[in-house]
């Protein structure tokens, strides 16, 4: 027995599925083809569709706690949703041949939705975004008569009280479509890798559920980051306890679902103990031990369930608050990110010769590499930062001239009394 | 008594009537109910109905099959050399493959160096001395006839001619790769040179030129059988009927066309 030990090739025997003696993978199984930009398009659309439910939170369901956020969250949303094609662009081999998708959608496969429902949800979002701003941008049109300002008007130049009346009832009828488009944009990502009965690791009816509940978690989680981030660098702006605590709120009741669907998973394939287990088992003592076990699970799920649970229930002072609500999101967000990588990259680790794993080759250069996705990932923010210098995020935001900013001026220069144009 | 009434014809009387109409019931019922299942008069006819249909051009579509018959399998890897030399198949990537079983005390080794295109290195001592069997298996794509690649390609660019070939339409493929992802046999690949989805044909190629497949050509030892299961006269229909034969990983339900002869149940 010990010369077949020292012959494999990654693993000790008793570590690989169906009695294998080495590690067996067929032969076009030796690079994992599904890489990086796989692993980042559903955790951006995971963040799409977090930052789009806190946004409509207040939009559908009037939590005042996400007033002053909600229109931050829908920018957010649409930065992110702005790149969400980016990665599955540029993973494919034959990219210019993209649009294929939206002119012979083969609809046995559930991949080829995409178009229609990346393309609903962003006509949405760019709606929903442009009458949320429609009176900014025809006060900036009277204002400045920059072109640009005038073609956002759309040609609609007059803002009246019963105007923005119906804008309000559109925004919350487009905030209330949003929310099952979103789910549908990210749920279905999750139906693909469901679906594939070819790979155990994937293969379960859960797996939208999953990837819903912890998009939900990484986009609050990613907000509350961002906007605890963007508070303390402002002059003369504060961090509202109330949007923290509440974000916290949703945040832990979010984590406790996704996390509680992610146990129930692997538990249930545990306690059957049928064919998926003599692969999954093996998988996760071998390849994913490090990233699912030690990471994903116990470093960066239990202490954020823990320290959420003090910021929530705890009564704490308010800096300490912010501080372990931010370390909580920061560690939730990583939990995600590995969530993805776990799922996309772990599944492909187990050749569908049930006999052994493939190898992940990492490469930082390429386009699938380490920094293309590092790149992908931070395009939003780019994207945030430059509309963040032309539209008001937050209330009380003067852009182009924000040391014009003051603690005490919270109400919303664009949501002041209404104008009207000279016509 | 005239039991005749005015209308009725001449020399039909109420008792004849009922008498033919009994008749009549019975003999209906009987032709409809029984039918000889196979008469010599209607063999005649599905003949002569072929004959008209092969005359009309509407002959029977051919209805492939692959098989491959295990216990002949000597693992020459003739046919991987074949297969990589007819559809220039990249450098350590493959349409066709044979894997090296062997069944010890302890556990099952399974190897397939490059392919096995060039044939296989003799095993070690200890793994000679601890087996209980062993045995070849050629892989290749296995033309499923409920395709999951076909079904996971989000453009309809894998698709099913009705012959049964699976193939991919490499001007349309955006190469996606989710059809090698779904495909449970590992037998597509992302060519490097095409950047499209590949995988093996059945050499379609030769096929419909009336020549078979570069790998069974190539077989040595008559392995592998391809041909039509309309035809009675093929090898591999008549392989087919005469022997237990099974399909790799039933359990997917793709009613696989790759059949195997001989195969043991510890080939995946």
């Amino acid at each position: 027995m010990d010369f077949l030990i020292a012959a494999a090739n990654t693993a000790a025997a008793s570590d690989l599925p169906n009695q294998a003696l080495t590690n067996f993978v067929y032969a076009n199984e030796e690079h994992i083809l599904w890489s990086l930009m796989i692993v980042i398009y559903p955790y951006m659309t995971g963040i799409i569709a977090g930052a789009f439910v806190v946004s409509s939170l207040y939009h559908v369901f009037q939590l005042q706690a996400f007033k002053s956020i909600a229109r931050f969250a829908l920018v957010f949303s649409f930065c992110f949703g702005a790149f969400a094609g980016l990665p599955l662009t540029l993973h494919l081999t034959q990219p210019f041949r993209a649009f294929n998708i939206f002119l012979t959608p083969h609809f046995t496969a559930a991949m080829s939705v995409f178009g229609y429902v990346y393309g609903t949800y962003m006509v949405i979002l760019t709606i929903e975004i442009w009458l949320v701003y429609r009176e900014f941008f025809v006060r900036k049109a009277n204002e400045t008569k920059h072109i640009i300002w005038k073609i956002l008007t759309l040609g609609v130049n007059q803002v009246t009280p019963e105007s923005l009346a119906v804008d309000k009832k559109l925004i919350g009828f487009l905030a209330g479509l949003g929310i099952p488009v979103a789910f549908i944009l990210h749920g279905y990502v999750g139906f693909i890798f469901g679906s594939i009965k070819a790979v155990a690791w994937w293969a379960t009816p859960l797996q939208p559920i999953i990837f819903l509940a912890s998009a939900v978690v990484s986009g609050i989680a990613m907000l509350l980051l961002a906007y605890t981030f963007l508070m303390k660098r402002r002059p003369n702006r504060s961090i509202d306890p109330k949007v923290i605590k509440t974000l916290a709120v949703c945040l832990w009741m979010s984590f406790f679902i996704a996390f509680a669907l992610e146990l129930l998973e692997v538990g249930y394939a545990y306690f059957e103990h049928g064919h998926h287990w003599t692969l999954i088992g093996p998988l996760l003592s071998g390849p994913l031990y490090n990233t699912y076990v030690i990471w994903q699970i116990g470093i960066f799920s239990f202490p954020p369930i823990i320290i959420l649970g003090f910021v929530v229930l705890g009564k704490l002072r308010n800096g300490l608050m912010i501080f372990l609500a931010n370390v909580a999101a920061l560690l939730l967000v990583l939990q995600v990110l590995f969530m993805r990588y776990n799922v996309v990259i772990g599944g492909q680790f187990i050749s569908r010769s049930d006999r052994g794993f493939a190898e992940f080759h990492w490469h930082w250069f390429g386009r699938e590499g380490i920094l293309m996705t590092v790149l992908v990932f931070l395009l939003p923010f780019f994207l945030f930062a430059f509309l963040s210098r032309y539209i008001p995020i937050f209330p009380g935001d003067h852009p182009n001239h924000p040391k014009a900013s003051t603690k005490e001026d919270d109400t919303p220069k664009d949501s002041e009394s209404p104008t009207t144009s000279p016509a | 008594m005239n039991l005749t009434t005015p209308d009725a014809p001449p020399g039909l009387d109420r008792r004849d009537f009922l008498q033919k109409v009994a008749a009549g019931s019975v003999a209906t019922t009987v032709l409809l109910v029984y039918r000889p299942y196979t008469s010599a008069e209607e063999e005649e006819e599905s003949d002569l109905l072929e004959i008209v249909k092969e005359a009309s051009g509407q002959k029977q579509k051919p209805d492939y099959a692959y098989v491959i018959d295990v216990n002949l399998c000597i693992g020459a890897g003739k046919c991987v050399e074949a297969c990589n030399k007819e559809n220039d198949v990249p450098a350590g990537l493959f349409r066709t493959w044979v894997e090296r079983y062997v069944r010890t005390g302890d556990g099952i080794y399974v190897d397939s160096p490059n392919g096995s295109v060039n044939g296989f290195i003799e095993a070690k001592d200890d793994l000679v001395d601890n087996s209980r069997e062993a045995w070849f298996a050629p892989k290749l794509c296995n033309h499923c006839r409920t395709a999951p690649c076909i079904q996971v390609c989000p453009v309809g660019a894998t698709f099913q001619t009705d012959e049964g070939f699976v193939l991919v339409d490499d001007k349309h493929c955006i190469g996606c790769a989710a059809c090698v992802q779904g495909c449970p046999y590992g037998s597509r690949f992302m060519n490097p040179d095409t950047n499209v989805a590949d995988k093996c044909t059945w050499c379609y190629h030769r096929v419909t030129k009336g020549q078979q497949p570069a790998c069974v050509e190539a077989c040595p030892t008559k392995a592998r059988l391809f041909g039509d299961l309309n035809d009675p006269e093929s090898d591999v229909t008549k392989i087919f009927k005469a022997n237990q034969w099974m399909v790799l990983k039933p359990e997917m339900h793709t009613d696989s066309y790759c059949f195997y002869v001989g195969m043991p149940k510890e080939t995946i």
